[in-house]
């Protein structure tokens, strides 16, 4: 085994809509094991549409012209089907945006939490059951008996993360995709689950692809980042020398917008004009090369 | 940028949904406008007297088998009636009746639905209760049971459609019209000082048009086929009036004789029926700017 | 200080509870605001903050006159105005206006921009001119007057959002309700909209209401902070001294759970273990 291949290595990965437009422009990115690379971008900008790729969700629609996608050194493209949702099933886990839509509203949490397991690792339901309340132990859930008894409207949000994210780390993925999972809590029920995922990430070495909007998430929870701008990375770095000293003039403009309570004055600025149509400009050059290449 | 980008890609969602549902759209309404123009100008286009018997001329298959007669396309019937005239008279009934009773069950249903929606409280309560025993009723006896009360005739077969079918209408607006009535535009109109009545009428009503409109084309369809089984039971208008209903009741007494008395009105009836419920559909689908 | 346009005492509002709605008869009442008291000076910006389930958006939905409270009393501009039937109210309306977290629910599909901006002004005897004044509304906002025939869906999310605005504006009211008003928008647009209603409020000399869940947001537009949880007032200071010098745990508790985008290396490690 080689100690620095990459958990998830993404290679120039392009993706198109029926009509012809691109959405993801030659997305190259990696995650080493137990890293957490964070995906930053506003909307629009194909933050979601990446983990779904690499979970194998994407919607019919949307087609894979280019790229490729290693898990773990297996090229995803090259598996038959049934092989790759295996593959897929075993390795990764996902942590959605919505608590509340991710559960089924009519059966209970705990058939819905082992279901995975058995399912599709091929556990014993006595197995799956000792597993799902060693995790809830570790979200720090302390009455897991009521829960998993519970529909998943009697829990509130935060509990319901906690729940999910329980489940994602049950069976012992080797890369999780957290796509926007504090986005709907409130910000003290952020920073309680936030807490949660890096806790439980180091501990069991799994690495994170964590898709947010939010920089200052992006600040506290990642090593790594990859910017995003209408489906293109524009910028990729260690996360503490992108906030010492961002390079391109998106991420700086994003920085400037995001609001600090701590210095209300020298944020929340309007992105200027001029970076925008730099930007624009930068995409159009992409997309020109990118035809000459494939015709 | 970015703003001027979302705004361009959704305009172009919204003019591929209008091609999607182009070609049924075109399909029902040039088959429901053919039918509809025949039965206006039914004495014009229709090559022979519906009503009258040649004894003689009994039974004559269609055009493309042998022993068929130049003028008789469709054939004829037992008494030797031409069949594609006697199925353009019965255009005529079938169109009155559909236009008519479709109206009449959309206007009390849309409006009892639209009020019950909005207003909620005592008014939805009452209405609500009035639809759930209305429901009750199974359709088609009680059709039957109107008419034998009313007597038969046109505006009876109107009536009786009319009554049993608004609550179809009844049911969905106010389905759609609560769901309106929870939007912030609603509560807006009443931050710019509009009325409750106001608000109904400006905000909520051609939030739900679309899907009135819909329900209208389905609903002909539905009082064709409402008329057609009246027809059949004999319960609908005179029986000297061709009628689909009530050339499909004859036709089925000479099935093996004459297949084609038979399967002409049954053809043309299910291709109106379709027709009106796809009209519908793709008319809601064509005018309706929310589908994103 | 300024005389207050707002004087609220012992606000409460009291709201059917549907989750406890037994299966015949009426639900029973839950109270979401717990009696509160604050003013609102004329011509300044108020932040409301707190959590979801804290009771701003009620608190709001009150002050407009949304809502009718269960007890308490609202003082708008010398009247009160806690118990006005909605006929009364209408004449005060023009004053009273909202602009909406989500410009999706708040513009009525089925409207072009000129129909949404002109309604309120019609309706509130401005109907003169309309044409005029509705170009004046969307030049006020930075949208180009070829908006005015356009739909909604024709638009992008921060550009309904200066709808929005425009349309509480028109009508140039003493009060504004903005509740979340930026909470569905991404950063960039959210700083335009927001340097946007600064840039208004202080022109125009409104009073408003600015309901946030972000106190970051709060910090750089508001002059004074009412802090909400669960239908009470933890804390209402002027900004500065709130940020600088917070009073109650809670409050604290807000700051510090804000992510700051700056690295902070001891911000995820677990002060203590949370309680079951």
């Amino acid at each position: 085994m080689n100690a620095t291949r990459p958990c998830l290595d993404i290679r120039s990965l392009s993706t198109v809509l029926p009509n012809g437009a691109r959405v993801l422009r030659s997305v190259s990115l990696s995650v080493q094991p137990s890293e957490v690379r964070a995906l930053v971008g506003e909307s629009g900008a194909g933050k979601t549409m990446i983990g779904k790729a690499v979970l194998g969700v994407l919607p019919l629609s949307v087609r894979i012209v280019e790229g490729d996608m290693l898990l773990e050194g297996e090229d995803l493209g090259r598996l038959q089907p049934k092989a790759r949702r295996t593959l897929i099933g075993a390795r990764t886990a996902l942590i959605p945006q919505d608590p509340l839509t991710a559960l089924n509203p009519s059966r209970r949490i705990g058939p819905q939490m082992t279901d995975r397991l058995v399912r599709i690792l091929g556990w014993s339901g006595q197995r799956a059951d000792l597993r799902i309340r060693q995790l809830l132990d570790e979200v720090q859930i302390r009455d897991p008996d009521r829960v998993l008894k519970c529909y998943p409207h009697e829990l509130s949000g935060g509990m319901r993360q906690r729940v999910l994210i329980a489940a994602a780390f049950a069976a012992e993925p080797r890369l999780i995709v957290a796509d926007e999972p504090t986005t709907a809590l409130d910000v003290t029920v952020q920073k309680q689950i936030l807490r949660l995922i890096a806790q439980l990430q180091r501990e069991h070495g799994t690495a994170i692809l964590f898709v947010t909007h939010d920089l200052g998430v992006v600040a506290k929870i990642s090593q790594k980042v990859s910017v995003l701008y209408a489906g293109k990375v524009v910028e990729e770095a260690e996360t503490a020398a992108l906030f010492a000293a961002p390079q391109h003039p998106y991420t700086r403009a994003l920085m400037a917008a995001t609001p600090r309570y701590t210095d209300p004055f020298a944020s929340l600025k309007p992105v200027d004009e001029a970076v925008l149509a730099g930007l624009a400009s930068e995409i159009a050059a992409a997309d020109q090369a990118w035809k000459r290449s494939h015709g | 940028m970015d703003e001027a980008r979302n705004s361009r890609s959704r305009i172009s969602r919204r003019g591929s949904s209008r091609h999607g549902s182009g070609a049924r759209l075109w399909l029902a309404g040039g088959w429901l406008l053919l039918a509809l123009l025949a039965a206006i100008f039914a004495p014009l286009v229709a090559p022979q007297d519906p009503l009258a018997q040649d004894l003689m001329f009994e039974r004559l298959p269609p055009f493309w088998m042998s022993g068929s007669e130049p003028g008789f396309w469709l054939g004829t019937d037992s008494l030797g009636r031409d069949l594609l005239s006697r199925l353009i008279f019965g255009a005529r009934i079938a169109f009155i009746v559909a236009f008519a009773a479709a109206l009449a069950a959309c206007l009390v249903g849309s409006t009892l639905g639209l009020i019950s929606g909005y207003f909620g409280g005592w008014a939805d309560r009452i209405i609500s209760r009035i639809v759930d025993v209305w429901m009750a009723f199974p359709p088609v006896l009680f059709a039957i049971l109107l008419v034998a009360v009313l007597g038969t005739g046109l505006s009876s077969v109107i009536i009786a459609i009319a009554v049993i079918d608004w609550t179809r209408f009844c049911r969905v607006i106010r389905a759609e019209s609560m769901g309106q009535a929870r939007m912030d535009y609603v509560e807006n109109a009443r931050i710019a000082g509009y009325g409750r009545i106001g608000i109904m009428l400006r905000e909520v009503l051609p939030n739900v048009v679309p899907s009135i409109m819909a329900l209208l084309s389905l609903e002909m369809g539905i009082a064709v086929i409402v008329e057609a089984i009246l027809s059949f039971v004999n319960l609908s208008i005179s029986t000297d009036d061709p009628t689909w209903g009530g050339i499909i009741a004859e036709g089925r007494l000479s099935i093996h004789q004459a297949w084609w008395v038979l399967v002409f009105p049954l053809v043309t009836l299910i291709l109106t029926v379709l027709s009106f419920s796809q009209f519908g559909e793709g008319l809601k689908a064509r005018f309706d700017p929310v589908l994103r | 200080m300024a005389e207050p346009l707002f004087s609220v005492r012992g606000l409460k509002v009291a709201l059917p509870d549907m989750a406890r709605k037994p299966l015949i008869g009426r639900a029973p009442l839950a109270e979401i605001l717990k009696g509160l008291d604050f003013d609102l000076p004329k011509g300044s910006v108020t932040g409301i903050v707190g959590e979801s389930g804290s009771g701003k958006s009620t608190l709001g939905r009150a002050l407009v006159r949304l809502l009718e409270p269960s007890a308490g009393s609202i003082i708008f501009d010398g009247r009160d105005i806690t118990h006005l039937p909605e006929a009364e109210l209408r004449p005060l309306r023009r004053n009273l206006q909202m602009i909406f977290q989500d410009p999706m629910s708040s513009l009525n599909p089925r409207r072009t921009i000129f129909s949404i901006i002109a309604a309120p002004l019609r309706q509130n005897g401005l109907g003169d001119n309309l044409k005029g004044r509705v170009a004046e509304a969307l030049q006020r906002v930075g949208l180009p007057q070829s908006f005015a025939s356009r739909y909604r869906h024709e638009l992008s999310g921060g550009q309904r959002q200066r709808v929005g605005i425009a349309r509480a504006l028109a009508l140039s009211p003493k009060f504004v309700l903005a509740d979340e008003i930026v909470s569905g928008l991404d950063v960039s647009t959210q700083a335009q909209i927001l340097t946007l209603l600064e840039r208004l409020a202080g022109e125009m000399g409104l009073t408003v209401a600015f309901i946030s869940h972000d106190l970051s947001v709060i910090r750089r537009l508001c002059r004074q902070v009412i802090v909400m949880r669960e239908g009470a007032i933890v804390e209402a200071s002027a900004t500065d001294t709130l940020f600088e010098h917070p009073q109650q745990a809670y409050t604290r508790d807000l700051l510090a759970a804000i992510p700051l985008p700056e690295i902070d290396d001891g911000w995820l490690l677990p002060v203590a273990k949370a309680p079951a």
